[in-house]
């Protein structure tokens, strides 16, 4: 990236709210049913119909908008913004424009040991349209398109980030940020690959020291965090290339295309819609009375930066440890469950961010859905720390304990893992080693401590990873000396 | 007097003394459709079968000697614009011809818990929009009073169904007049409530903060009746208001004694035929010898009515028609290659030119760069009207005019010309942009011998000071001394 130009980057999240029934009327929100098995004349549009707030939405949104550190509105209304489309059942989406429930938030983040605020220009609620499938590759190169209406409805808030973010990276910290907060209040699933998150960014150049900004280009399609950052890095690139050969930037939508790894022109601002924002006047404005605030501030959980703190603070972690373990509340959650069985913080967050990590990335599970519960992490870490396994050998155990669930301690006798700590055994063992393998004795003789750990892991290997690592470095300190 | 000639009340009441049985009633109400709408044309789809069964249903109740609601065995009929499960409802429409609700209407819902047999669904302008019924895309319907001339609008079919005996109640719907002004040609009484008093749910829709629903009667008592079966807050209408409804009944006492009328000057100025102006006066004038004060008040923002009203009306009716865009239900054109183009052909082809127009209209006011310049304006301007009629009512009671300018016109006179259309909605617009209630009751007769209607209004939620005033006029005016001259079994007039 040129040095010439300052990124100038903001983002647009939509994400699910988690509430039973849909935005305006009472059918079910839950993921998977039939096509159009959760719907009624209300979500599908029905002439006559009419919308009633589901205050529940509502109440998450204020939520949100608090975890966020927003001003909630006391008054906010709804409008229609409208265009045609097969899965937007009025041909308008009710959504809120010009007074949105939530103003003026920030969030916090933490890119290569700088802080910074992301300034959040709004919140505001709105309905999900249904879902098409079509059975080409899009609705104009299809023979027919299917439209699933169970989606419809469903509620979803709008964050509208100010566009303080500098780089693809601020951009993808902002987004993991976010989604990490929304979490922690349980508002959201922030699912992206169930589509419960989804991410819109505007970007555009300017030449450093300008307090202009410069033509925007919104990315849409943007499936992954990673895709953002990337299609972020793109679109910056090309539009730097532009500028140097001083050719001006297109006010446009582009489409990120993953596998060719490039943005292309969707629209130009020419082409897009006009959504005749008006009042809906089949609803009445929304005033939420300072009570209500303050009832969804009470019952707000500790959020990812005052937990950071205090994880510091209270368990004497590393920010590095710290950082990623706050990263979900399950995982924040486990951690604490997990210490308050086995008091060794930094161990615990070890073989966490370790062992346990490795192990449900690869089977792509989630922490909070996998076998392993603090209760059994904390009995293998005792098993070590009394000298009953090595960490090796807790290493297997654990892989067990993972795809089984059960008890170390079984798995410990099962498989036989015990330690050996018979020193009597364990001579016979290190007399063999050294015996055969002079050309390393002969090395740790000369000064070489190198050898030393060679020679005890042969001993390691001979005893299948069951010696006692302490003792095995006693006994051929001993013989070699 | 046939049974398809009594009021609500009158034939409640013979019900209650087993004088008639509710199947007969409606037996005769049916027959009376088939002998005379084949000239009146007020009736879109009929349903005997769902009449019979409720009559049936309220006469075993009544051979068990169980209480009876009000309404229970009085035959009505709906304007085709209130969903009724199972019953098409076209809003006179070909993008809803063959469309048949999975749901009813809110209001529909309280008729059936009266028991009040459904006889059918009334012919109407397209998608409420027009004042002669001349734009349903079916067929036009015709004044009992005179066929060659119009009924009114757009709740045309319902006025000129209660005013033909062919059924003993409606309900219309009301976005500028469409029930005052067709209950004003057809000599009936039409009410339009106070905004957010009856529920809209499940009414199709033409402008949402416009439109209200409300009772066509034969008189000012069966207003009443009617309005205590509808009234009240819905759970399923945000709109509606929390706020408890009294016995509009109680209200109808001939006694006008200490009450304030006003007469809103702007509303007796020019355009208003004199026969009508002549005749309201001397309504008036009675009312003031029956111990009424008379005060003569102004509502200076009138003259922006129609502006007002076309924009926002049109904004309105470009987002709610939105929806019929062939996708789900309704008309789909046949003709088209791709999605875009079929949007175009089924709304192009199934459409009727006043709802397109609409539209345009609408579509226009709402773009970027227009909407600070014509809706938000007209919205300012609202609000300026609805102070003017707080302002009045500050001064009176209630507020009287002429329910139109004119008569019933004949058929085809206006309807090439939405311009002459459009001010023939001046008096009852106001109303509507206020959201208070308007009642237009029977004001007597022209030398020609048409019906036409004098028209009061009350401050919001006054319905019950609106009824009495209606109640009074209605003893003055005795109008229901004639009666429209119908040739029976569909014979020519």
């Amino acid at each position: 990236m040129s040095q010439k130009y300052e990124t100038v980057i903001g983002l647009e999240v939509h994400a699910e709210l988690r509430t039973d029934s849909k935005l305006f009327c009472g059918c079910s929100t839950k993921f998977g049913a039939d096509p159009n098995g959760q719907t009624c004349p209300v979500c599908l549009g029905m002439p006559g119909a009419l919308p009633v707030l589901n205050k529940k939405a509502v109440d998450y949104a204020i939520e949100a908008g608090l975890a966020l550190n927003c001003e909630i509105q006391e008054y906010s209304k709804f409008d229609r913004k409208h265009y045609f489309y097969p899965d937007l059942p009025k041909a308008y989406q009710c959504s809120q424009f010009d007074f949105p429930l939530c103003k003026n938030g920030k969030v916090t983040i933490h890119v290569n040991g700088v802080t910074k605020d992301i300034g959040i220009n709004r919140i505001h609620l709105e309905e999900e349209a249904g879902k098409s499938v079509h059975s080409g590759d899009n609705i104009l190169g299809s023979d027919y398109s299917l439209e699933d209406f169970n989606r419809g409805g469903i509620p979803l808030i709008e964050i509208v980030s100010e566009p303080d973010m500098r780089s693809p990276e601020e951009a993808y910290a902002y987004l993991t940020t976010l989604k990490s907060i929304l979490q922690y209040t349980g508002v959201s699933d922030c699912k992206m690959e169930e589509g419960s998150l989804r991410c819109d960014a505007n970007i555009s150049l300017r030449p450093v020291g300008s307090t202009e900004f410069g033509t925007k280009v919104e990315l849409k399609n943007l499936n992954s965090f990673r895709a953002v950052q990337k299609a972020l890095e793109y679109e910056q690139q090309r539009q730097a290339r532009l500028l140097d050969k001083g050719e001006p930037i297109i006010q446009e939508t582009r489409h990120w295309d993953e596998t060719t790894g490039k943005t292309h022109s969707m629209r130009t601002k020419e082409q897009a819609d006009d959504y005749r924002y008006f009042p809906d006047p089949d609803l009445v404005p929304l005033i939420v009375s300072p009570e209500w605030i303050e009832e969804v501030r009470a019952r707000l959980p500790e959020l990812p930066p005052a937990k950071f703190e205090r994880f510091v603070r209270e368990y004497g972690l590393p920010e590095y440890d710290a950082n990623l373990i706050i990263a979900t509340k399950a995982q924040a959650d486990f951690f604490e469950a997990t210490v308050a069985l086995y008091n060794d913080p930094k161990t615990v967050s070890n073989w966490m961010m370790g062992e346990l990590t490795r192990l449900l990335k690869t089977s792509g599970q989630e922490i909070e859905d996998c076998k392993v519960t603090p209760e059994l992490l904390a009995k293998l870490l005792t098993l070590v720390d009394n000298g009953t396994i090595s960490g090796t050998a807790a290493k297997s155990v654990l892989e067990e304990v993972f795809a089984t669930g059960k008890d170390p301690e079984l798995i410990v006798q099962e498989k036989g893992l015990a330690q050996i700590s018979d020193t009597a055994e364990l001579e016979k063992i290190v007399a063999a080693v050294i015996a055969a393998n002079p050309a390393s004795v002969e090395d740790y003789r000369n000064g070489k401590d190198k050898a030393l750990g060679f020679l005890v892991g042969q001993v390691m290997k001979e005893t299948k990873g069951r010696a006692n690592p302490k003792l095995v470095n006693e006994l051929l300190r001993k013989q070699l000396s | 007097m046939s049974l398809f000639d009594r009021t609500a009340h009158e034939l409640g009441e013979m019900l209650r003394r087993r004088e008639v049985s509710a199947v007969e009633v409606t037996e005769a109400v049916l027959k009376r459709v088939e002998s005379v709408d084949p000239v009146v044309k007020a009736y879109l789809t009929t349903t005997p079968e769902l009449a019979r069964a409720m009559a049936r249903a309220v006469d075993s109740r009544l051979q068990r000697g169980e209480e009876l609601p009000p309404l229970a065995g009085i035959p009505m009929g709906l304007k085709d614009n209130f969903s009724t499960t199972g019953v098409r409802t076209t809003c006179a429409s070909k993008m809803l011809e063959h469309y048949v609700p999975p749901f009813d209407c809110t209001v529909y819902q309280k008729l059936m818990h009266q028991m009040s047999p459904l006889i059918g669904k009334h012919n109407m302008d397209e998608f409420a929009m027009g004042s002669s019924t001349e734009t349903s895309a079916f067929f036009p319907t015709h004044n009992p009073w005179d066929l060659e001339r119009v009924p009114g609008g757009s709740s045309g079919g319902s006025a000129a169904a209660v005013a033909a005996g062919e059924a003993i109640f409606a309900l219309g719907t009301d976005t500028g007049g469409s029930i005052r002004q067709p209950a004003a040609f057809c000599g009936v009484v039409g009410l339009k409530p106070t905004y957010g008093r009856v529920s809209r749910s499940g009414v199709v829709p033409f402008a949402s903060s416009l439109d209200h629903i409300g009772p066509i009667t034969k008189t000012v008592t069966d207003a009443a009746l009617v309005l205590n079966a509808i009234a009240g807050h819905d759970p399923g209408d945000s709109t509606t208001v929390k706020r408890e409804v009294p016995d509009y009944t109680s209200f109808l006492k001939d006694d006008v004694r200490g009450l304030r009328i006003g007469l809103p000057q702007e509303f007796f100025a020019e355009g208003l035929d004199p026969e009508i102006k002549e005749g309201i006066f001397a309504t008036v004038k009675q009312l003031e010898a029956a111990g009424a004060q008379v005060v003569e008040v102004s509502l200076p923002h009138a003259q922006a009515t129609e502006a007002v009203y076309y924009l926002v009306a049109s904004a309105e009716c470009s987002s709610n028609l939105a929806r019929y865009d062939g996708v789900r239900f309704g008309y789909r054109s046949s003709t088209a290659p791709d999605v875009q183009t079929m949007y175009k052909h089924t709304r192009g082809e199934a459409f009727g030119l006043m709802v397109k127009r609409r539209i345009l209209l609408g579509t226009y006011a709402l773009i970027t760069g227009n909407y600070d310049v014509y809706y938000r304006k007209a919205m300012q301007v609202r609000t300026l009207i609805v102070r003017d009629f707080e302002r009045a009512f500050e001064q009176c009671d209630v507020l009287i005019s002429s329910t139109t300018p004119t008569p019933a016109y004949k058929m085809g006179e206006k309807s090439k010309d939405p311009v002459a259309l459009a001010l023939s909605d001046l008096f009852t617009i106001p109303a509507n942009l206020a959201a208070i209630p308007a009642i237009s009751v029977p004001g007597g007769y022209t030398k020609e011998g048409l019906p036409y209607g004098l028209q009061i209004m009350g401050p919001a939620f006054g319905e019950g000071r609106v009824l009495q005033v209606a109640y009074t006029v209605e003893k003055l005016v005795d109008a229901r001394q004639r009666k429209p001259e119908l040739p029976e079994k569909g014979g020519v007039a």
